[in-house]
């Protein structure tokens, strides 16, 4: 197909196109998968009722906290910005806590990965287990692979629309339950659920909840494979954590070919093991064949694993045609001289891994110090820059600074405060939380708040540093043992 | 370059026909839904085109639909935070101001108040901590010319220092060298008499009896000034104007009348009173 190389470069495109008929879009051929059952499928199904379980009822928890504070055992108050995860409550200071779970939940993805494949993928990932689900209903409603088939080249009638309808109205109650789910998890979920029912919630409740919605509809019900395939991202970048020594579903093409039909009685000498019976394209979602080898649809759900097993179980032939293995070992098989024999074994240790291994445990040790050293009271102080430093009448030196000191009991709290490093300093407050100018400078912060105070530091022009000093604040409670500190400097002019 | 579309053994699609050093781009289809999304795209342009702002003409632009205008949500959120404050402003209109110090709620709504006007109206000349520079007087130290009480700020931001207000304060210093009050030799004994107030200098019989003579009225027979007149005083390490001899000699050769205008007409009662608050905590309030 020689191209008049004279011709502007993307006319030329097109040109070749026509020419080639290559068309630039593709009616998407629609997946119908089939119903199987085995041992993947019942972990499958294993997985599903655990992490639907989960995100439908984990709102419903109550958790008793006494007065002023829900009674939800984990619940986001973006509105009063507080974390409660039972008896932890986290600030919006200490998001850093959430940081660290996505930080180990992508280290345990790629630790996952780079052991199993994409398992993630195939078991795990919300857009697999909402689709199972919808496919469940579709199954239900509109029965297997074939007769779903045969239904949808039937021509429209009462009885389909009404089958149909019932489905989509099925998937749109799911839908609904999900998305109402997701703002439990936001709000209190026995008071809201009455509101969403009697119109009172929120438009903030009533928009996620159409949101998401919309989203589980579309996604499980219409996208399907289709989100894995052009939409995620996660399957085109996890290659980089496979490699040779990853499991992954794949189809013993040494042992299966040459494939072919086979009748009871009839030889095995001469031909492969796999009798083409076509049942692993039929359950797989993607609507993918294993038998090409690896592919970037395949999301390793091991469905077309059971359909082999019973295949191979029917014909009376050893397993695991199509099994979890080894890249390595797959070659090892592929090219040993009496096919078959050589054998690579699985190394779930190797540097990939352990380095994967190694950092979710560094992780994990660094947030269980972070979460153990927390403290319910703490200290930030900053230093007024403008001006840096402050020459009274009488020559003394003085710096301003804002102290925030968060109280996160859900009681008042008193503390005093003292600066180290300036033996000769002297405190003023500015402000009516404190009462600093009868000498006991006790700051009073209230329940679950950060207190604000203006501390003006003074020294006497002899005892002023030349530059800058570094000094620390710390404020510790008047009644209990709690103590804060935070570092800062003191300025004087440079002489 | 040559275009030569091949087809791809391993994915069966076919190559888009360009090469750029050896590598060559498939050209995988679309989903067709894909292309509709972009449809979509298009007709909501449309049709935000014809609800909203759009399309400008040589003078104006086409309205919307709609109606909207970013101004007027501006101002709509401006009125409704306004309301949401008032309950505050009103509060603070009503409370003395040594009242609002006394109250943590209000005392922090005059300080975040005062914040926010003195840095649209009085940075400019004090600086956005209040520090000031030379000729405009720093507001976070402890010496005040006019007084560092909350009512003294409260006059000074009201009716201004040597402005056309007529409740401003006033006062003036005379041009002892221009006009020929003192010679230069006398204003030089003066200038070395003020330096010995901060121990920069020994002054002379004669400087000590023209300072008694020319100054004391107002400055004090101790320099330490009268904040009645605004005489700043001169026995003290602040210096307005700079605190060196040349400095001293030029304020009492030229004299020195800075100024300040008057804030009464332009800022409300309330924000004038959440100013003073501010400024008075800024650590010099007496």
């Amino acid at each position: 197909m020689g191209i008049d190389t004279k011709v502007r470069d993307d006319e030329a495109v097109s040109l070749a196109a026509q020419k080639a008929e290559l068309p630039l879009y593709v009616t998407r051929i629609k997946v119908y998968p089939r119903a199987i059952a085995g041992q993947w499928r019942r972990i499958k199904w294993a997985v599903l009722v655990l992490l639907l379980g989960l995100y439908y009822l984990v709102p419903w928890l109550r958790w008793d906290r006494g007065p002023n504070a829900p009674a939800q055992a984990i619940l986001i108050d973006l509105d009063g910005r507080r974390g409660w995860f039972f008896d932890v409550v986290i600030w919006p200071q200490e998001v850093y806590f959430v940081t660290g779970l996505l930080i180990l939940a992508s280290l345990g993805l790629f630790f996952a990965s780079s052991l199993f494949g994409r398992v993630w993928c195939g078991f795990t990932c919300p857009q697999t287990v909402w689709t199972d689900l919808f496919m469940l209903v579709e199954r239900w409603i509109e029965g297997d692979r074939n007769e779903r088939m045969r239904f949808d080249r039937q021509p429209m009638s009462a009885t389909k629309a009404a089958r149909k309808g019932l489905k989509h109205i099925a998937w749109l109650v799911i839908a609904a339950a999900t998305g109402g789910a997701w703002v439990f998890y936001y709000v209190d979920a026995p008071t809201t659920l009455i509101k969403i029912f009697r119109g009172e919630a929120s438009l903030e409740v009533y928009t996620f909840v159409g949101l998401f919605t919309a989203t589980t509809y579309v996604l499980a019900g219409w996208a399907r494979e289709q989100v894995c395939t052009y939409m995620c991202p996660w399957p085109r970048f996890q290659a980089a954590m496979l490699d040779e020594q990853s499991l992954s579903v794949t189809y013993q093409k040494w042992r299966g070919e040459q494939r072919g039909k086979h009748k009871a009685g009839d030889t095995w000498d001469g031909r492969g093991d796999c009798v083409d019976c076509r049942l692993c394209v039929a359950v797989c979602p993607t609507g993918i064949d294993i038998r090409d080898g690896q592919q970037i649809e395949c999301i390793g759900c091991g469905l077309c694993i059971d359909a082999c097993t019973q295949t191979m179980d029917k014909v009376g032939r050893p397993l695991g045609l199509i099994c979890w293995d080894t890249l390595a070992n797959q070659h090892a098989k592929e090219s040993s001289a009496t096919k078959g024999t050589g054998r690579v074994a699985w190394r779930p240790l190797r540097p990939r891994t352990l380095l994967y291994a190694g950092l979710l445990c560094l992780v994990s040790a660094i947030m269980l110090v972070a979460f153990l050293l927390r403290s319910d009271a703490e200290l930030t102080v900053q230093r007024d820059r403008s001006p840096n430093y402050v020459r009274l009448s009488n020559g003394d030196i003085r710096n301003s600074y804002t102290l925030k000191i968060l109280n996160k009991r859900r009681e008042e709290a008193h503390f005093r405060l003292s600066i180290e490093g300036l033996p000769s300093a002297v405190l003023g407050f500015v402000g009516a939380d404190a009462d600093g100018a009868s000498g006991a400078t006790t700051l009073a912060v209230h329940p679950d708040m950060v207190g604000t105070f203006r501390v003006l530091v003074t020294v006497p022009s002899k005892e002023a540093p030349a530059g800058s000093k570094p000094i620390t604040f710390e404020v510790r409670e008047t009644s209990q043992a709690r103590r804060a500190s935070h570092d800062a400097v003191f300025v004087g002019p440079v002489r | 370059m040559p275009t030569k579309i091949e087809k791809d053994t391993l994915s069966g699609q076919n190559t888009t026909g360009h090469e750029w050093d050896g590598v060559k781009e498939l050209n995988t289809p679309l989903p067709t839904w894909w292309i509709y999304t972009f449809y979509a795209t298009v007709v909501f342009a449309i049709v935000y085109c014809a609800l909203y702002p759009s399309w400008p003409w040589l003078n104006g632009h086409a309205k919307g639909m709609l109606g909207y205008w970013s101004r007027a949500e501006l101002t709509q959120e401006l009125d409704a935070q306004a309301k949401a404050r008032s309950g505050f402003v009103d509060r603070i209109r009503a409370t003395s101001l040594a009242d609002i110090a006394k109250e943590p709620e209000l005392f922090n709504f005059a300080m975040a108040g005062g914040r926010s006007a003195f840095q649209t109206n009085c940075m400019q000349c004090h600086g956005a901590g209040g520090a000031g520079s030379r000729g405009f007087p720093n507001l976070v130290d402890d010496d005040w010319i006019w007084g560092g009480s909350l009512e003294q700020i409260r006059a000074t931001i009201e009716h201004g220092i040597r402005n056309t207000d007529d409740k401003s304060r006033q006062s003036m210093m005379p041009r002892f060298g221009v006009d020929g009050l003192l010679t230069g030799t006398q204003v030089a004994a003066v200038t070395d008499y003020v330096l010995s107030l901060s121990g920069k200098a020994k002054a002379t019989p004669e400087g000590t009896q023209l300072f008694q003579e020319q100054c004391a009225a107002c400055h004090g027979p101790d320099g330490k000034g009268n904040q009645e007149l605004g005489a700043p005083s001169l026995a003290d390490g602040i210096w307005l104007y700079g605190g060196d001899r040349d400095a001293i000699y030029r304020s009492i050769f030229y004299a020195r009348n800075g100024s300040m205008p008057a804030w009464a007409g332009r800022l409300d009662e309330a924000t004038i009173k959440m100013l003073t608050i501010y400024v008075h905590a800024l650590g010099g309030g007496r």
